[in-house]
């Protein structure tokens, strides 16, 4: 009995781990759903229609993550545009819109600017990258439109986001 | 003397009373000490039968009666008699008060009414306010209405006694406007809902088929303005007539628009501008269609609000790093940094009084509403939780509207006194955000 109380951070731990994990399968999830451009089943890669926006999530992933209050680039989030820019070249430059994506432990009036400024970053980190600027366009949804429901970190971190989405 | 003082003591006399009796509650973590202070006060006890009824619609005593009593005992400032404990019967009391049977259930004041056919399917309700301890009627008037408005005249009523005794203009006839949130198989449908300031009437005013945000009343409340993202899915401002129901954009501006409020002359509206990664206030004229252009730094500058006179502005900026409140003119210039306190501060929104702004602070994790001078000093504290955001206040400047979110749970809608007396719920039938609190009704 004691144990347990005098050791609770072990459990925590295990809590956040399989709470990033779900977090993480969501996030895949919400990607493959929003995939109406192309086949429906994108649960196998092997399915994948090149060129189609589940081949886009799959191949380079959909969105980067930002830190708390932040709109910098993570260097991961760096590579995640190169892949998207990359995959763009290929298929001839589709138009694309970019979201602009925070957490929900902020106000929604800043959060809108907030998330304006994570599209902004992302969308000039395309530009380094090749994508031309006209085809591209952004939109802030601030806190309104949560990808993970919860009140821990592991829900925050995935809301913070800018999501690419191919038109 | 004692007798004249005790009734008539003013709001004056009872924020004395607050200020004698508030509690600190403090809470420390490294490096950082927080106060949220509650007041207390002593409500004063007061009689309210039924106001007796020769209209056709025998029940209307009863339920005017019953708005009265529910406002005058939400403000938090009275404590109604139980009605079970009066010894005088209405009848005889329309005669005049047994002021000894009212004393000795301990009440201060009693509201003696009647309500009367007026002809074409109209009321008249009158009322007399007597102070129970001097034996005098301190207060008596009538109001004709049709039959449908008996909930206004009510709260008019209450209006009435509330001014009379407390000092301060009441704020029962008024409205809300919010953001109703539900989920409709899995899909979250928000819609813009108006609704008296105690719950009743509730109706929507949009259809529920894009994302709405923060709307807010003219100063004549024929129209509102929100921010809509629409089919688009980009946030602009609008303006709705609420007569009409006719939705109008409120500038071309090239990128997202959001945030707006009102001039107090009904004549411009401030809102934010984001694009490019910069978001700016811009005060648009309605009626030149004009655009000025208010702040111009790359950096975020929202949730603009301005002073009752109209001459200033208030705003959350992130230009100094951490978001902080700053106040200009209304046309830009002259911009100072206001809050200097830890942590992030946000949605400053003028009290119609011009003494406080109400604002939100985000400090380790915790959410706070608190007031401080428009120069940014006393800043106090009133109310704290895992969410609580969107303030706005009451006409008269001494309740605050906010949206508090619980950490399981949906946002609803909350009011307190400036005190952070009376934190009280108001119920709404699904998830609220984003209250506004409308002007008196004219």
């Amino acid at each position: 009995m004691h144990n347990l109380f005098l050791n609770p951070f072990g459990e925590l731990n295990m809590f956040k781990k399989i709470v990033s994990i779900s977090a993480l399968a969501l996030a895949l999830a919400a990607c493959e759903s929003t995939g109406d451009h192309g086949m429906s089943d994108g649960t196998m890669a092997g399915n994948m229609v090149p060129g189609s926006y589940e081949d886009f999530c799959h191949s380079c992933g959909d969105r980067a993550f930002f830190a708390t209050n932040s709109h910098h680039l993570t260097a991961e989030g760096k590579a995640t545009a190169a892949k998207q820019a990359e995959w763009l070249a290929q298929y001839n430059h589709p138009s694309c819109t970019i979201e602009g994506h925070c957490d929900p432990r902020g106000t929604s009036e800043y959060n809108l600017g907030l998330g304006e400024r994570r599209a902004e970053s992302m969308k000039k980190e395309l530009a380094k990258n090749g994508v031309q600027t006209g085809s591209m366009s952004t939109v802030s949804y601030g806190k309104e439109r949560l990808a993970v429901e919860g009140n821990h970190e592991g829900a925050w971190s995935q809301n913070r986001r800018a999501v690419t989405v191919v038109n | 003397m004692f007798y004249e003082s005790k009734m008539m003591r003013n709001y004056f006399c009872i924020l004395c009373a607050i200020i004698a009796t508030l509690l600190g509650v403090t809470v420390s973590r490294a490096e950082l000490e927080i106060n949220v202070t509650r007041g207390t006060i002593e409500p004063m006890p007061i009689a309210i039968p039924t106001f007796m009824t020769s209209a056709a619609d025998a029940s209307l005593g009863d339920k005017i009666s019953e708005v009265i009593t529910n406002d005058l005992r939400d403000c938090g400032l009275f404590i109604p008699v139980d009605p079970g404990a009066f010894i005088q019967d209405p009848v005889s009391l329309q005669q005049g008060p047994h002021f000894s049977e009212w004393r000795l259930i301990k009440a201060d004041s009693l509201v003696v009414g009647k309500v009367e056919d007026a002809g074409n399917g109209n009321i008249r309700v009158e009322f007399r306010v007597f102070d129970v301890v001097r034996e005098a009627q301190i207060e008596g008037k009538a109001f004709t209405g049709t039959m449908q408005e008996w909930r206004r005249i009510a709260h008019k009523v209450a209006d009435s006694i509330y001014k009379r005794i407390i000092g301060d203009e009441g704020y029962f006839d008024t409205q809300i406007v919010y953001v109703s949130r539900e989920k409709h198989q899995g899909e979250p449908v928000e819609r813009i809902a108006i609704m008296d300031q105690d719950g009743a009437n509730m109706h929507y005013v949009t259809a529920g088929d894009s994302l709405v945000l923060s709307p807010r009343f003219s100063p004549d409340m024929r129209f509102i303005t929100f921010t809509d993202f629409g089919q688009s899915q980009h946030a602009h401002v609008y303006l709705m007539n609420l007569e009409t129901r006719q939705k109008m954009l409120m500038g071309n501006f090239p990128g997202l628009t959001f945030a707006p409020r009102f001039s107090p002359d009904g004549t411009r509206l401030v809102m934010s501008f984001a694009r490019g990664g910069v978001t700016s206030l811009y005060a648009f004229d309605m009626q030149t269609r004009q655009i000025h252009q208010l702040t111009r730094d790359p950096v975020i500058d929202t949730s603009p609000s301005y002073s009752p006179d109209g001459s200033k502005i208030v705003f959350n900026s992130d230009r100094g790093g951490q978001t902080h409140l700053y106040v200009m003119n209304a046309n830009g210039g002259n911009v100072e940094r206001i809050s200097f306190g830890q942590g992030s501060y946000r949605t400053p929104v003028w009290s119609p009084r011009g003494d406080l702004i109400v604002f939100t602070k985000i400090l380790a994790g915790t959410f706070y509403i608190g007031v401080m001078r428009p120069d940014g000093s006393g800043e106090r504290l009133i109310t704290s939780g895992y969410l609580v955001e969107s303030p706005c206040w009451c006409p008269n400047g001494r309740v605050i509207l906010f949206t508090r979110e619980a950490k399981r749970g949906d946002p609803r809608l909350y009011s307190i006194d400036i005190t952070g007396y009376n934190e009280r719920e108001i119920p709404t039938p699904t998830s609220a955000a984003h209250g506004s609190w409308s002007p008196l009704i004219p």
